[in-house]
């Protein structure tokens, strides 16, 4: 039998109990007293209190982190390793019991019956997050390699110069914070989530939680993220393709369902922009995955001509509670009691206005002039597409009774140009379809695969009849395939 | 602050000793068979032509190939058949 006395040294219950517990000591009982605090503490505790030795230090705190006690004085009775019991504060009966197990004796000493203790120090934030992360190497939740930034480094200035940030400062990924982010998941750790192209760095759970703190992720938004990394690192994503492009694309994360907004996402008001910090951080933190996980880094594997604004990260949610449709991922496949996440490979939104648009079908002429300009009118079947309706011009749909399959077909029917228009040197461009592949010049020639090659979301504050449109990168089976995976698999 | 801050490596730790090495140069001025392959981006043959006829000017042999789609790596059947019946090849080009 053992008995361990947790002290600390700002403790006034400690401070009364422990002489009483060197007296027994000394009287021959098998108690060790134990500080948590640091040796200075511990000493200048050991004279103010009386006692005639310091008392051994809980170096690393490891003693404390396995009995983990909520109070000090914590009085601890083993045999063994095993607790036959315990007394957290000071109740004079209770621990007179204790030694009385023991084979002992604790002295009265003028000892009050009750004097209730003080937090143990593993209680601190601080020290609760550090032993956390501690616990997490050793049971191998946490096996990233620790980079070690010097006392003289500025975190976030070495996170740079090591060539591990978009340009923008990151969150310094600690053991602490990845642990607290890896809380938002039940998925394990090591989990593998995806391949990364280009180099095929493989995604864990861990690795990707690394990247979303990094990004500014709070830690809701880490299954969402989890999602969208699944969906990208599909082969039919093509994301090796995608780093690679002289295109300017990147991949752009719409969030459809309830979790969305737990997640902290706006759907609303400047959903495509700033200001949001899911919106801002999802998109960021996929993006963080490629550069680091995958190893693609602009100017070196990334070889985009001009990129665009959207590849530090794209993210928005679906505004489902007044959207004239189901959520584009419900439409793509994910159960409707689910959120999913759609990933598309799409260059920067532009807008389209139609202010006078009250009729369905004079909504969609309006919005396939945006549509048909992608990449450049004249260039056919090789795109897709992405409208995101503004609410204003999704009541006109809803209001008339549309489905998304219906303005889908009628932006089909919409973008369908006649051969002579689309041939090289029509207009004066020289981009176009070549000669000998025109039979009719009357041909119609649709721009876009299939009318399920648009798509169609919604999103967007109260006012305003204005619509987004995205034009995507090479699509289809020779290019990148938009995907839809649900976020709850993640959570 | 005399402590330094530890932080966990976000990387896929990829040890960049074990890559692999850069091929020994062919060291033939002639009589090697190069494989040439179009990733199929619009007038890529135009200029695989060219590179086609200044090779065989050299006296090499040359064998086009092509990926399904510039979009995608090249499939690795493909990969290695390139290896197999070619002493290089050279992926070219685009736009």
């Amino acid at each position: 039998m053992q008995v361990i006395a947790l002290v600390k040294h700002d403790c006034e219950t400690c401070a009364t109990l422990a002489p009483a517990l060197e007296k027994a000591a000394a009287a021959g009982a098998p108690v060790r007293i134990v500080s948590q605090s640091p040796e200075a503490e511990t000493r200048a505790f050991a004279e103010r209190v009386g006692l005639a030795t310091v008392p051994e230090l809980d170096d690393d705190l490891a003693l404390s982190e396995r009995l983990d006690p909520e109070a000090v004085p914590a009085v601890v009775l083993l045999d063994g390793d095993t607790e036959r019991d315990r007394v957290e504060g000071l109740h004079r009966a209770r621990l007179e019991a204790l030694f009385e197990a023991a084979g002992a004796t604790l002295p009265r000493d003028g000892l009050p019956e009750i004097k209730p203790g003080c937090a143990s120090i593993t209680q601190e934030p601080e020290v609760a997050a550090r032993i956390a992360a501690r616990r997490a190497r050793a049971e191998g939740r946490i096996r990233a390699r620790e980079l070690d930034l010097g006392a003289l480094e500025d975190p976030f200035e070495a996170l740079h110069d090591r060539g591990l940030t978009d340009g923008l400062p990151v969150v310094p990924p600690t053991p602490e914070r990845v642990v607290a982010m890896l809380e938002h998941t039940a998925r394990d750790s090591q989990d593998v989530v995806g391949v990364v192209p280009p180099y095929g760095g493989e995604a864990t759970v861990e690795k990707v939680a690394i990247n979303a703190v990094m990004a500014g992720c709070a830690g809701p938004e880490l299954p969402i993220v989890l999602a969208a990394v699944q969906a990208a690192c599909r082969e039919e994503f093509a994301l090796h393709g995608l780093i690679a492009t002289t295109h300017p694309a990147g991949p752009v994360v719409v969030v459809s369902g309830p979790y969305a907004q737990e997640a902290g996402m706006n759907s609303g008001g400047n959903a495509l922009g700033q200001g949001t910090r899911a919106n801002s951080t999802i998109g960021r933190a996929l993006q963080l995955v490629a550069r680091n996980i995958g190893g693609g880094r602009p100017g070196v594997e990334d070889r985009a001509t001009h990129g665009s604004p959207g590849k530090v990260g794209a993210a928005f949610a679906e505004r489902l509670d007044d959207s004239p449709f189901d959520g584009l991922a419900q439409d793509r496949g994910v159960p409707a009691d689910e959120t999913g996440v759609t990933v598309i490979a799409a260059e920067a939104p532009r807008l389209l206005l139609d202010q006078l648009a009250r009729e369905p079908e004079g909504l969609c002429a309006s919005l396939a002039t945006a549509l048909e300009s992608i990449a450049h009118p004249k260039q056919r079947l090789a795109w897709d597409g992405m409208v995101v309706l503004g609410p204003e011009h999704g009541r006109i749909f809803r209001e008339a009774g549309w489905d998304r399959a219906r303005v889908r077909d009628e932006l089909f029917a919409r973008t369908t140009s006649p051969a002579r228009e689309i041939m090289r040197g029509a207009g004066g461009s020289p981009e176009g379809v070549e000669a000998r592949f025109v039979t009719d010049p009357d041909m119609p020639v649709a721009k876009f695969a299939a009318p399920d090659r648009i798509l169609v979301a919604y999103a967007g504050g109260d006012a305003g009849l204005f619509s987004m449109v995205y034009g995507t990168w090479a699509a289809g089976e020779i290019g990148s395939a938009p995907q839809s995976v649900s976020v709850e698999p993640w959570r | 602050m005399s402590e330094g801050l530890v932080v966990l490596d976000p990387t896929a730790e990829r040890d960049e000793a074990t890559g692999r090495p850069l091929a020994e140069p062919l060291g033939a001025d002639t009589g090697a068979r190069i494989a040439l392959l179009d990733i199929r981006k619009p007038r890529g043959d135009v200029f695989l032509d060219e590179i086609e006829r200044l090779l065989r000017e050299r006296g090499h042999e040359v064998e086009r190939t092509a990926k399904p789609t510039f979009t995608k790596p090249a499939p690795a059947d493909l990969r290695r058949e390139i290896a197999q019946r070619c002493d290089a090849v050279i992926e070219a080009l685009a736009d």
